[in-house]
C-alpha cells in the first residue's frame, strides 16, 4: 500500500469516527475531567450518578464520552470493572426492546446466547430485582448510555427512564446513567417523578465558537502527525518527506484565501464541522499532496458552493417547456389571487398563453397538459392543500375530482426566477410572459 | 477507486485504470462525472466511506443504472431494495439481509448463518447486520442502496435517521444509499441524522437524449439514419415530455413507420424531407393517444400493420392517416358508460344543478320567466367566479329533481326506480355525496363528471346543455 493511499485511508477512518484527531478543542478539557471524575467514583466508590451531555448535533458528545472512556478504561482495575449498556433511542424505540437489550449486554441468567426469555414484566422484574440486591460496595459497576436521550422520553409513561433514576438514587448496584441529546428542553419532556431522580448534573457543549477554531479543527482532520505515520509501511526516510510533504500542502490549502473565505461562508451559516466534512468528502478523498495547492482550493470553493445551491432550482432545471410554463400559470395565479388554485384555473392561464403568444405550446391537449401536471404533483413541486399526507397517493380517495383539487404552490419567485435564467433553450415568449410578473 | 477483482492489479498502473472506467463510460453514456464522483467516494473496497449518500435527479436520468453497474462490475457486496415494494420496515429490513444473504461468497460462513425468519424491530436488524457483516464481508464496503427513498418517509420517524447513522450505529463498514426524485430538504422531520453527501444527477440535454437513443437503435438501422430520425422524434415531443424511457419507447415503437416509405420504395433513406413529411402526422397523433396510453402500445402497431394492409388496395397515404385518426377519437371516448334514458337526465340535470348558480335556475328553466334583458346585465360575469374554473357546487336533492322535470319532455312519475337511479349514480361515481352518508332527509350531492362527458351524453338525448349552462351562455 503507497503512502498515498494510507493517508487518504486515515482520514476516511477519522470521517467514519474511528479514530479521533489527535487535538481536541480546548473547552472540551474541563468537561473530560467532570465525565472521567464521575465515571471513577462510581466505580471506586460505588456512587450512583446520572448525567446529561447536552449538544447540537456535531457537536462532540459522541467523542468527548468515548474519549473519555478510552482514557479512564487505561486504568486497568476501573477497565476490568466496568460494564457497559449503549443504548441509542433510534434503535430501542420502545421499553421491551430496551430491557431485552439490556439483559442481552449484561448476559443475565435469562438468556441463552443471544435470546432473551420472557415477558416484558418478567424481564423488568427479573432486571430490577438483580439491579436492586446488588450491594454498593461489592457489585460490579455499571454505566448505561443513552444516545438519543429524547427519545427514550416519548416512551410510554418513561417506564425505563424511571426505573434506572430510580435505582441511582437507591443506593444498590452503583449505576453512572450518562444521556446524550441535542435537544435543549429534554428537562420540559421528562415527568415529574422521573425529573426528581434525575441528578440535574448537565454538561452543555457547543460548537466552536470562533472562526479561527473552526479553521483549526479542518485543519486537525486533515494534518498527520508523527504517530500515524509510524503505522504506514515504507521506509522512514520516505515516511517522513511524505509527512513533511502532505502536512505542508494542508497548511498551504488551510491559508488559501479563496478556501478560507468559502470556510468564513460555511461558518457563518452553520457552526457545525462534520456536515462540512461530508460535504467536501469528494475533494478529501483525492486529495494529493504534489498537486498544485491552488487546484484543489478551487475544488473546495466549489463543493462549498454546491453545498448551497438551490436544490430546487435543479429541479426546476430538468422540466419540461410545458412543465416550466405551467410553473409560471401557478406563479402568476398566486400573484394576482392569494388563495389555492387547481387545475382547472392552471389550464386556463396555460390557454390564455398559449393562444395569444406561444407558437410551439398550442397544440397540446387537456390531458397532456395534465400528465405534465401529475408530474409536478410527484415531483413536490405542488402540494394538495386538503391532505396532510405528502406524496403522489395523496388525496386519492378524496371526492374531488383531480382537476378540482385545490394545491398550492411550493416554489419562491427568487427560484423560479433563477430557474428560467438558467433554463436551455427557453422560448423567449415563455421568459417574457415570467418576467411579466416577477418584476 | 477500487479495482476489479478479476485482474487483481497494482495501485500504480494508470493505464489499466482507464481501461477499467472506459468501459463503464461506454456503458453509460453522458454520466461521466457522476461515474468518477462516486468511485472516488467508494475508493478501495477495505476502505471506509462517508455513511450515507443521497442522489437525487428526475425520472430516468440514470441513478439506479450508474449505480447498479458500477456495484455489479467491481462486484462489491451489496443489496438493492425497492421502498415501494418493502412497504413495513419490517419488510424492508427481511429484504435487506436476504440480498446481503445470497450475495455473500463464502459458503463456509453461509452454511454457519442462516438469515433470520422474522426481523421485527431495528435493534434485530442492527445486530443481525452487524453479525452477518462480520462474517461474511469483513474486509469490505457494504452498499444498501434504496430505490424510491421518498417513500420512507411514510414509515416510522426513526427509520431515516437511523439508516443515515447505521455506519456509526452498527460500528460496520457500511454505506447507505438513498435513490430519490424529490430533494433532500423534503426528508427533514424534525430528528438530526448525520447528514448524507448529496449528489445531482442533471437531467440529460436534448443532444445527450438523442446521442442516448440512437446507441439503442435496432441493430439492422444505420446510425445516421436513426439519429436523424430521433432529431424528429425529439422535435416532436420534446416540449413535452423529457423521460428518456418515455422517448425511446415512443421511438422506437413509431420506427416501422419511418421506415415504411423505404420499404415500398417511395423514398430513400436521403429523402429527409419526404420521411419528415410522412411521419409527422402520426407523431403528432401518438402525443395525443400513445403518449397519454388511451390507446396501448401493441394496439398501436397493430393498426399501423392493419393500415398498411389496406394501403395495397388503396394506395393513398392520406386515406390510411385518416383510417388512423377516425378509429382513436372513437375508441378514446368509448369510455362513456351506457345509462338508461332517464339516468341520462338525471346526470345532466345534476351537472346543470352543479355548476349554474342558484339564482339563475328561473331563466332557465322556468318557461315564463323575465326576458334577456337581465341576462345582458348578467353577461359581464367575474371569471374567476366561474363553476368550470372553481368545480362543481353541492346541491340539494329537490333542486335536482325540480330541473330533472323541467328538462325531461312528458310526464315522468317521481317513483322508487327513479330515486334508486340517483343512488346508484353516486356508486357509479359520476354523482357524489356530500357530507352525511346515512342522510334520507333531503341529500346533497355533487356532479362529478367533466364537460365533455356530460355533452356526450346529451347530444344521445338531443338535448343542448351548452344552452343551459351559465358560464357559457
Amino acid at each position: 500500500m503507497s503512502l498515498l493511499s494510507s493517508a487518504h485511508d486515515l482520514i476516511r477512518k477519522r470521517m467514519a469516527g474511528l479514530s479521533t484527531p489527535q487535538n481536541i478543542r480546548k473547552d472540551m478539557n474541563q468537561y473530560f475531567l467532570n465525565i472521567e471524575q464521575l465515571l471513577k467514583r462510581t466505580v471506586e466508590l460505588g456512587e450512583s450518578n446520572s448525567l446529561l451531555i447536552i449538544g447540537p448535533s456535531g457537536s462532540g458528545k459522541t467523542t468527548l464520552l468515548k474519549k473519555s472512556l478510552t482514557n479512564i478504561k487505561k486504568d486497568v482495575n476501573i477497565g476490568k470493572n466496568l460494564m457497559e449498556v449503549h443504548l441509542n433511542g433510534l434503535i430501542q424505540t420502545d421499553d421491551r426492546i430496551a430491557l431485552e437489550e439490556i439483559t442481552r449486554l449484561l448476559h443475565l441468567e435469562n438468556t441463552v446466547g443471544d435470546r432473551v426469555f420472557g415477558s416484558f414484566s418478567e424481564n423488568l422484574a427479573f432486571l430490577l430485582e438483580a439491579l436492586r440486591t446488588g450491594k454498593s460496595s461489592t457489585s460490579c459497576p455499571i454505566l448505561f448510555v443513552l444516545d438519543n436521550f429524547e427519545l427514550f422520553a416519548m416512551h410510554k409513561n418513561q417506564t425505563l427512564l424511571y426505573n434506572l433514576f430510580d435505582i441511582t438514587q437507591a443506593g444498590t448496584t452503583p449505576m453512572a446513567v450518562i444521556g446524550l441529546t441535542c435537544r435543549l428542553d429534554v428537562m420540559d419532556l421528562l415527568e415529574k417523578r422521573v425529573k426528581s431522580r434525575f441528578s440535574h448534573r448537565q454538561i452543555y457543549i457547543h460548537n466552536g465558537s470562533n472562526f479561527d477554531q473552526y479553521v483549526a479543527t479542518f485543519k486537525d482532520l486533515l494534518t498527520l502527525n508523527a504517530d500515524d505515520i509510524k503505522t504506514f509501511a515504507g521506509n522512514k526516510n520516505e515516511k517522513n518527506k511524505f509527512l513533511k510533504q502532505w502536512n505542508n500542502f494542508v497548511e498551504k490549502i488551510t491559508s488559501d484565501s479563496s478556501v478560507l473565505r468559502s470556510l468564513q461562508f460555511q461558518f457563518d451559516i452553520c457552526k457545525e464541522v462534520s456536515s462540512l466534512y461530508t460535504a467536501l468528502a469528494l475533494v478529501l478523498f483525492k486529495l494529493d499532496p504534489f498537486a498544485k495547492p491552488s487546484d484543489t482550493a478551487g475544488e473546495i470553493v466549489d463543493a462549498i458552493n454546491t453545498l448551497h445551491c438551490d436544490f430546487k432550482a435543479n429541479v426546476l432545471h430538468g422540466l419540461s417547456v410545458l412543465e416550466l410554463c405551467l410553473v409560471i400559470a401557478m406563479h402568476h395565479l398566486n400573484n394576482i389571487y392569494a388563495e389555492p388554485f387547481n387545475f382547472q384555473m392552471v389550464y386556463n392561464e396555460y390557454i390564455k398563453f398559449a393562444k395569444r403568444r406561444s407558437h410551439i405550446l398550442q397544440n397540446y391537449s387537456k390531458q397532456v397538459v395534465m400528465k405534465a401536471y401529475e408530474h409536478l404533483i410527484e415531483l413536490e413541486l405542488i402540494k394538495p392543500m386538503d391532505s396532510s399526507a405528502t406524496g403522489v397517493h395523496a388525496g386519492v380517495g378524496s371526492k374531488l375530482q383531480k382537476e378540482y383539487r385545490p394545491m398550492s404552490l411550493l416554489i419562491e419567485q427568487s427560484q423560479l426566477h433563477e430557474a428560467i435564467n438558467k433554463y436551455n433553450g427557453c422560448p423567449t415568449d415563455l421568459r417574457q410572459w415570467a418576467m411579466s410578473s416577477l418584476e | 477507486m477500487p479495482k476489479k477483482r478479476k485482474n487483481v492489479s497494482v495501485e500504480d498502473h494508470p493505464e489499466e485504470d482507464d481501461y477499467d472506467t472506459q468501459a463503464l463510460h461506454s456503458l453509460l453514456p453522458c454520466r461521466e462525472k457522476q461515474i468518477s464522483d462516486l468511485l472516488t467516494l467508494m475508493g478501495e473496497p477495505y476502505q471506509y466511506t462517508v455513511s450515507s449518500i443521497f442522489m437525487y435527479g428526475h425520472a430516468s436520468c440514470g441513478k439506479s443504472v450508474v449505480l447498479e453497474s458500477i456495484m455489479e462490475y467491481y462486484e462489491l457486496p451489496h443489496v438493492v431494495v425497492n421502498c415501494v415494494e418493502c412497504y413495513t420496515t419490517n419488510i424492508l429490513y427481511q429484504e435487506v439481509l436476504r440480498g446481503l444473504y445470497f450475495h455473500s461468497k463464502a459458503d463456509d460462513a453461509r452454511s454457519e448463518f442462516v438469515p433470520p425468519k422474522k426481523c421485527e424491530n431495528t435493534n434485530d436488524f442492527v445486530r443481525f447486520l452487524k453479525k452477518m457483516l462480520t462474517s461474511f464481508f469483513p474486509n469490505e464496503t457494504t452498499y444498501i442502496i434504496l430505490s424510491k427513498a421518498d417513500r420512507l418517509r411514510d414509515r416510522e420517524v426513526n427509520l431515516i435517521p437511523a439508516l443515515l447513522n447505521l455506519q456509526e450505529i452498527s460500528g460496520c463498514n457500511i454505506c447507505v444509499i438513498f435513490e430519490s426524485e424529490v430533494t433532500w430538504e423534503k426528508y427533514y422531520n424534525g430528528i438530526a441524522g448525520k447528514s448524507p453527501f448529496i449528489m445531482f444527477f442533471p437531467d440529460y440535454t436534448k443532444e445527450e437524449l438523442q446521442k442516448i437513443i440512437t446507441l439503442l437503435r435496432p441493430p439492422d438501422s444505420s446510425e445516421e439514419f436513426y439519429k436523424d430520425y430521433i432529431g424528429i422524434v425529439l422535435s416532436v415531443f420534446y416540449t413535452a415530455c423529457r423521460d428518456l424511457r418515455e422517448l425511446r419507447h415512443l421511438a422506437e415503437i413509431n420506427f416501422p413507420i419511418y421506415c415504411e416509405p423505404i420499404k415500398k420504395g417511395e423514398a430513400t433513406e436521403s429523402d429527409k424531407h419526404k420521411l419528415w413529411k410522412n411521419i409527422e402526422p402520426y407523431l403528432k397523433n401518438a402525443l395525443h393517444s400513445l403518449y397519454l396510453r388511451e390507446i396501448s402500445s401493441s394496439e398501436w402497431t397493430k393498426l399501423h400493420v392493419k393500415s398498411t394492409e389496406d394501403e395495397i388496395s388503396l394506395p393513398s397515404n392520406f386515406k390510411d392517416l385518416e383510417s388512423v385518426t377516425s378509429t382513436i377519437p372513437k375508441r378514446a371516448k368509448s369510455g362513456i358508460v351506457e345509462l338508461p334514458f332517464y339516468s341520462k337526465f338525471l346526470v345532466i340535470a345534476a351537472y346543470l344543478a352543479s355548476y349554474n348558480p342558484v339564482k339563475t335556475d328561473l331563466r332557465f328553466f322556468v318557461k315564463s320567466a323575465g326576458k334577456n334583458k337581465k341576462t345582458l346585465k348578467s353577461m359581464k360575469k367575474d371569471e374567476q367566479k366561474s363553476a368550470h374554473l372553481r368545480g362543481p357546487k353541492a346541491f340539494p336533492l329537490d333542486r335536482l329533481m325540480a330541473i330533472f322535470y323541467s328538462i325531461v319532455d312528458g310526464k315522468v312519475p317521481p317513483t322508487a326506480n327513479i330515486f334508486s337511479q340517483i343512488t346508484s349514480l353516486v356508486s357509479l361515481h359520476l354523482l357524489s355525496q356530500v357530507g352525511h352518508e346515512d342522510q334520507i332527509d333531503s341529500p346533497k350531492y355533487k356532479c362529478v363528471v367533466s364537460l365533455d362527458f356530460i355533452q356526450a351524453i346529451s347530444r344521445t338525448v338531443n338535448f343542448d346543455v351548452i344552452r343551459y349552462l351559465y358560464d357559457f351562455v
